[in-house]
């Protein structure tokens, strides 16, 4: 355990106020009976208007706790985090609401409430007493019911709506806030491939008017790594790095974060590849998507695919139009199709 | 708020004068309509005993009915909203249990014969002595489970941590029928069954105050109760003290449930059934029309359960407990079946 210094020392002023977020050696985690127990420690991130950013890192990490933490939904164990220039524990509940706004991976289980009644929630921190709305109140649910596209859903009943339709509404009604940082932990959990693509995509236009930050985490790397400003990846053992997501992928920490037994990660294309190698090498000859099929086929199977060579000793596909041919050492085989050739190469691992 | 959520709330309105005029002309002898409504207003001949009848026995009992019945209704709706729970009522922190075991001691316990004398000299006649007994029961168990519940953060585990404290309680309770002798547990069980005749004009000036007092700091949060509808995480996030406003919601609810209970014995189902018939009826879990409505639909429904249970006429009364629930239950589960829009309902 390290010594409570910090909490009380008040840090330099910040030399960029106009910083949306600023953490100063941060560190977040529990406390259960008196004892600290911090899951990310020195944590000096920044947040500037227009960012986005993707928190990244393997699961259990900490990243929920660190939003988690940034959000003000639970205390920082040391350190201090400002809101532009402001220390978020001064805040009151309903000053730090208008700064930041939430969604979180929970699926809300509320029925019989209309869209645009969920986004009108959003100005609890801007309402009166009985949370009665203005003009300029129903103004700001309006944009917001527009910035995320759901103008088709307003009637709706949130129960009827699909889990994408229904995150987009959870972001409105957090835009209607008016934040200037919008924190979303694992929004994209529970979503079929297209809605990930487009709710990664409307945090991007969001953010591209250039006031409003975003930090979202997300088990969705390639997509995070293509759409984000910059990326703050968790490394094992619990270092922080933050960058560019190309600087980060080019320094080896994607690769390192998510080493696995089976796969590795591809900066290229910005993907997992299998380990491959345990069958041997071989080489594909052909064009376009037939060789390119054959190559995943290979792969998959545990051969390492070198590139065209010519002199190669070992087993040589060509792939065409018309299907396959494997030749090695004047054994050959042929088929039609990609099962056909998985089929092949099985048959013969088990035989040799 | 849309049209057909103004339409209802009208039309709730409407019902609810209805029968509290229906309640006030039925009953063991029945007073026709007209005669009502001049002894309301005071024109009828002063030894009309029909007026006598209306004013001094059934306005009390009446306004007595639909203060309850609001009371619990928009206890329960406060409740259900804050645990997200469909089955939680203003009970759910077993202070229905505790006002039993305050109410068990004075009428079973051994200290039966000193209460009554003590009572008496305080000058508390007996009924007040059972309403004083219920409250320090109840009392008692909500700070209990209050000063327990603030260490834990889950609202589910509150929701047992109170279930087990009426489980608890209850025990005892049973503990105390179990040693009695047969002409107090005649007592004890008048009191279980419920009802809403023992509140006279005097009682009422204290039970009025409590009860209206409470469903105004009750309706105060609607607000926040809005917020909870997305859960406490979500709340926290929109700028609610979630603390604070869980700690107050449940305080404010087990008030009114315990209130209700003290005065007119324990009265179930009404706090956990209105507001579903709300939201059934309105299509709505918004706050800002939901809480009038269980106001509106808490009484009526006491009502006619008031109304219900005189029913035998000369023969007898039936206990309101049994009233509400069995005219109650079905009621709801049809209102469930039948709409898919009804809250909680996936």
């Amino acid at each position: 355990m390290t010594a409570d210094v910090s909490l009380h020392e008040r840090p330099e002023p910040d030399p960029e106020p106009e910083r949306v977020l600023r953490t100063v050696d941060l560190a977040v985690g529990y406390r259960s009976r008196g004892v600290r127990r911090a899951v990310l420690e020195h944590v000096n991130l920044s947040v500037h208007p227009g960012e986005l950013v993707c928190l990244l890192g393997p699961n259990g990490i900490g990243k929920s706790t660190l939003l988690r933490t940034l959000a003000r939904m639970q205390p920082a164990l040391w350190g201090s985090i400002e809101l532009a220039g402001t220390e978020i524990r001064s805040m009151s509940a309903v000053a730090l609401a208008r700064r930041v706004g939430v969604v979180l991976t929970e699926r809300i289980v509320v029925e019989a409430l209309s869209v645009r009644r969920i986004v009108e929630l959003g100005r609890y921190p801007y309402s009166g007493w009985f949370g009665g709305l203005t003009d300029a109140d129903r103004a700001v649910v309006d944009w917001a019911i527009d910035a995320v596209g759901a103008r088709h859903l307003v009637n709706r009943d949130v129960s009827q709506l699909s889990d994408g339709e229904r995150q987009r509404v959870m972001i409105a009604r957090a835009l209607a806030q008016e934040p200037m940082l919008l924190v979303l932990d694992e929004p994209t959990a529970f979503l079929d491939v297209p809605s990930r693509v487009e709710l990664m995509a409307l945090l991007r236009q969001l953010t591209r008017a250039g006031k409003l930050a975003v930090v979202v985490s997300t088990h969705d790397l390639e997509l995070a790594l293509r759409s984000a400003d910059t990326v703050w990846l968790v490394m094992p053992g619990g270092e922080l790095r933050c960058g560019a997501p190309e600087d980060v992928i080019v320094s080896g920490g994607i690769a390192r974060a998510f080493e696995g037994r089976h796969v590795r990660f591809h900066g290229e294309e910005r993907s997992f590849r299998w380990l491959t190698g345990h069958s041997g090498s071989a080489t594909v000859r052909g064009y376009g998507v037939h060789a390119a099929m054959a190559k995943s086929v290979l792969e998959r199977e545990g051969f390492a695919v070198d590139a065209e060579t010519g002199d190669s000793a070992g087993p040589i596909v060509v792939a065409s139009e018309s299907g396959w041919r494997w030749s090695q050492n004047g054994t050959e085989a042929s088929g039609k199709d990609f099962a056909s050739l998985a089929a092949w190469l099985r048959k013969r691992s088990r035989v040799s | 708020m849309n049209k057909r959520e103004a339409l209802m709330l009208v039309g709730l309105v409407v019902l609810l004068a209805a029968v509290l005029l229906l309640s006030l002309a039925l009953g063991s002898t029945a007073v026709p309509l007209p005669s009502v409504v001049r002894a309301l207003f005071g024109s009828s001949p002063d030894h009309d005993s029909a007026a006598l009848v209306v004013w001094t026995i059934r306005l009390p009992r009446s306004l007595t009915a639909v203060l309850a019945g609001a009371a619990l209704g928009i206890a329960g709706l406060q409740m259900q909203t804050l645990f997200r729970n469909p089955l939680a009522d203003p009970f759910a922190l077993g202070i229905s249990s505790g006002a039993s075991l305050g109410v068990a001691l004075v009428i079973l316990g051994a200290g039966y014969g000193p209460a009554i004398a003590f009572g008496s000299s305080m000058g508390m006649r007996g009924d007040a002595l059972i309403t004083a007994a219920a409250i320090v029961g109840a009392g008692v168990v909500l700070t209990l489970v209050l000063l327990v519940s603030n260490r834990i953060a889950n609202p589910t585990t509150v929701l047992i941590l109170g279930l087990m404290f009426g489980y608890a309680v209850s025990a005892i309770v049973t503990v105390l029928v179990g040693a009695s002798q047969p002409e107090r547990l005649q007592q004890w069980a008048q009191w279980g069954f419920g009802s809403f005749s023992g509140v006279t004009w005097q009682r009422l000036r204290l039970f009025g105050p409590l009860t209206l007092f409470g469903i105004l700091i009750a309706a105060s949060t609607t607000k926040q109760l809005n917020a909870l509808l997305l859960g406490e995480n979500y709340a926290k996030s929109m700028g609610l003290a979630v603390k604070r406003a869980r700690l107050l919601t449940m305080l404010g609810a087990s008030v009114l449930g315990a209130v209700v209970t003290a005065f007119c014995g324990p009265i179930s189902f009404l706090g956990i059934a209105v507001p579903h018939l709300c939201r059934g009826l309105l299509g709505s879990s918004d706050h800002r029309t939901l809480v009038p409505a269980v106001v509106l639909l808490g009484g009526t429904v006491a009502l006619v359960a008031q109304i219900v249970s005189l029913l035998p006429g000369s023969a007898g009364i039936l206990p309101l407990n049994a009233v509400t629930s069995l005219m109650g239950a079905p009621i709801v589960v049809a209102v469930l079946l039948r709409s898919r829009r009804g809250a909680f309902a996936a």
